[in-house]
């Protein structure tokens, strides 16, 4: 009977032990695999962090004022201010600073610094406007009316004058603390804060967007039907449906965040003190364009590779995450 | 049209007002204004205290906040410290088109940024139509010819460029056209301000010495800017009408002139309206970089003496820009896109 043929077949395919079906993470992981640019991207990030952390290892010499050999960070705050504005050389392969320190230990130890402030302000900004604008959708009214007004205002204001007063703002004066073995100045802190605060607005419009339409979905209905209290709604069934989007912003915010540190330093208004961070390290250095063109050019280098870096696996993510979003770049 | 513009600009109000409560707030703890008068001299305590009334900063921030806003002329101060009100206010408030005087140089606030923003839009305009005109050129470029070797080196140097700090770029521009060539024996840029001294102002100086700057600005906008092209270009030219155009038999150039371009600039005239007034903030970088005499180097300089009524101004001023630009483009966009209803 060809009816009972036809429903072999159907079986034999169907018993033929088949590929598991991809899940959507898998697929994601597939189609950011095949991305080459955001390869290439995280690819010059993996070497970038090796350098931030192996590096430490290589930053050792003899330290001239202390009269001995130091290593590690040490080495990066020495200053010998006999060996001030030496060009590159086999004892300091990028040459030292205005005060005789060497630039390369210093790029390293301000490495780890200006990645930390990248992450930790990228976490603040996702934190602020996946709160503010899941609030705001989901409760609507005057609450949604009051905080996008706000969002608004704060967009209107351009984020690098926000910046600048919110440093001013902050002021300096917070104790230092420890991080993983490190000295850190308070100053580390404020600028996290400021620049998370500053950069949050898209975000918060993005997941307004995201969560006004998930709200009205069948599932949100049930779990409220079952029960659930508003903020295990917005907490467990609406966040974690506009992770795509949460962690692209959030990809290039780290991005944003390092430029954001590199500009407020290069305008003196960053972290103060013996911390390097790529950005303070330029503070002031343009006033060696001619003389001392490594004093720029090392720290500042290493900042273009990590946005360049950053940018091309944000723009895979898009891809990769939401292959159906219009790409812009 | 003119209904939705009085009620876009009616809405715009209550909107500057919360800007203007923001920033204002933003001031308070921004540091004595007073500490940092005096130069070198440090003032004594007591005319410290009189500078104090005088400036009105002994007051609750609320009520600086409306003589900000409205100003004090109905009212007396009290001058003296008698805690008796006796001198009359002067001041008229921003809504009467007194913007305060500036607490260093003691000049009204207006004045001063009327001073500056000339140079400021000189550089931003110059910088945007070099911006437009090669994002264009470089987006339409690559559009026609997508996924050629040239097009992905253009992509790779999109990203290089949006990825730029600004300084560094600066930096390096003037390191390789100033230093480097003067060192060559070539023709060398100025770096520094818009004229040099000893030539005095000529447009030719002038031009010389926006160069640099306006190359800054214009390579890393034109970074972004030319992909959107692209990606909008690419969109319109797989449209029906584009295919229809072609099948009638119409030249190639002109499907891309009279068909796909207008249509694809539609976006990119948003994305331009609504970056204008971000540009004139981001120049506070480069006109600290090139010492361009602006009202970026006015926020900076200003900002270091915590000179409020000056910082207020200029944000204020660049807020309000942010704003009407964003009605001017909507109504642009509603004229040259029919489909476009505005409600």
């Amino acid at each position: 009977m060809p009816d009972s043929t036809a429903l072999n077949t159907l079986q034999d395919t169907a018993s033929v032990p088949s590929t598991k079906p991809l899940s959507p993470m898998e697929l994601a992981v597939r189609r950011f695999r095949k991305h080459r640019m955001a390869m290439f991207g995280l690819g010059l990030l993996l070497l970038l962090v090796l350098y931030v952390s192996v590096g430490g290892l290589l930053s050792q010499g003899y330290c001239t004022p202390l009269d001995q050999n130091v290593r590690g960070e040490d080495w990066a705050n020495c200053n010998d201010t006999s060996l001030k504005l030496q060009p590159p050389s086999g004892g300091h392969i990028f040459g030292t600073d205005v005060i005789g320190r060497d630039i390369f230990a210093r790029t390293v130890y301000g490495g780890q610094i200006s990645l930390l402030i990248g992450v930790s302000a990228a976490i603040v900004e996702v934190l602020l406007g996946a709160l503010i604008g899941a609030l705001a959708a989901y409760y609507g009214g005057w609450v949604d009316s009051l905080l996008m007004r706000f969002t608004e205002a704060m967009l209107n204001i351009p984020s690098l004058f926000l910046l600048i007063i919110g440093a001013r703002f902050f002021g300096r004066g917070l104790p230092s603390f420890n991080f993983f073995g490190r000295e850190l100045t308070g100053g580390v802190v404020v600028i996290i804060v400021i620049i998370g605060a500053t950069s949050w607005m898209y975000l918060a419009r993005i997941v307004r967007a995201n969560v006004l339409s998930l709200r009205e979905r069948d599932y949100v209905s049930a779990a409220r039907a079952l029960g659930a209290s508003d903020r295990r709604i917005i907490f467990t069934h609406l966040l974690p449906n506009t992770t795509a989007p949460l962690i692209v912003s959030a990809t290039l915010g780290v991005a944003n965040a390092i430029l954001a540190e590199a500009y407020v330093s290069f305008l003196g208004l960053g972290v103060q003190g013996a911390t390097a961070t790529w950005g303070n390290m330029l503070d002031g250095a343009y006033q060696y364009l001619e003389t001392a063109p490594w004093l720029w050019f090392f720290p500042g280098t290493l900042i273009l590779l990590t946005v360049l870096g950053i940018n091309f696996v944000g723009d895979g993510l898009r891809d990769a995450l939401d292959p159906y979003s219009e790409r812009h770049v | 049209m003119t209904n939705y513009i009085i009620r876009r600009l009616a809405q715009a109000i209550p909107q500057l007002f919360l800007i203007s409560v923001i920033l204002f707030a933003l001031m308070q703890a921004f540091g004595d204004p007073i500490a940092t008068l005096g130069g070198r001299i440090p003032p004594r305590p007591e005319d410290r205290e009189r500078l104090r009334r005088q400036l009105g900063l002994d007051q609750p921030v609320y009520k600086q906040y409306i003589t900000w806003l409205i100003g004090n002329d109905w009212t007396k101060i009290d001058m003296d410290g008698d805690g008796v009100p006796e001198t009359p206010g002067k001041r008229r408030g921003v809504l009467r088109g007194d913007w305060g005087n500036s607490l260093v140089t003691r000049q009204p606030v207006l004045e001063m940024i009327g001073n500056r923003l000339p140079n400021t839009l000189l550089l931003m305009l110059t910088a945007e139509f070099v911006i437009i005109l090669s994002s264009i050129f470089i987006g339409l470029y690559s559009a026609l010819r997508p996924y050629s070797w040239i097009d992905n080196l253009l992509t790779g140097l999109s990203f290089v460029g949006y990825s730029m700090p600004v300084f560094w770029l600066a930096l390096m521009l003037m390191y390789i056209f100033a230093v480097n060539f003067r060192r060559w024996g070539l023709p060398y840029l100025p770096t520094v301000g818009m004229f040099d001294p000893a030539v005095g102002k000529t447009p030719g100086e002038l031009i010389k010495h926006m160069i640099l700057p306006v190359a800054t600005l214009a390579i890393i906008s034109t970074a972004g800017y030319s992909r959107f092209v692209r990606s909008s270009v690419l969109e319109v030219l797989g449209q029906d009408y584009v295919r229809t155009a072609r099948a009638k038999g119409l030249r190639a150039m002109k499907v891309v002139f009279r068909h796909a371009l207008p249509n694809a600039a539609l976006p990119f005239i948003t994305i331009i309206g609504l970056d204008i007034p971000i540009l004139l903030a981001g120049a506070v970088v480069t006109e600290r970089i090139f010492a361009w005499p602006g009202m970026g180097r006015l926020f900076i300089d200003h900002t270091e003496r915590s000179d409020f009524p000056m910082l207020m101004g200029i944000l204020m001023l660049i807020s309000m820009a942010v704003v009407i630009f964003q009605i001017i483009t909507d109504v642009v966009y509603s004229i040259v896109d029919p489909r476009i209803r505005l409600h």
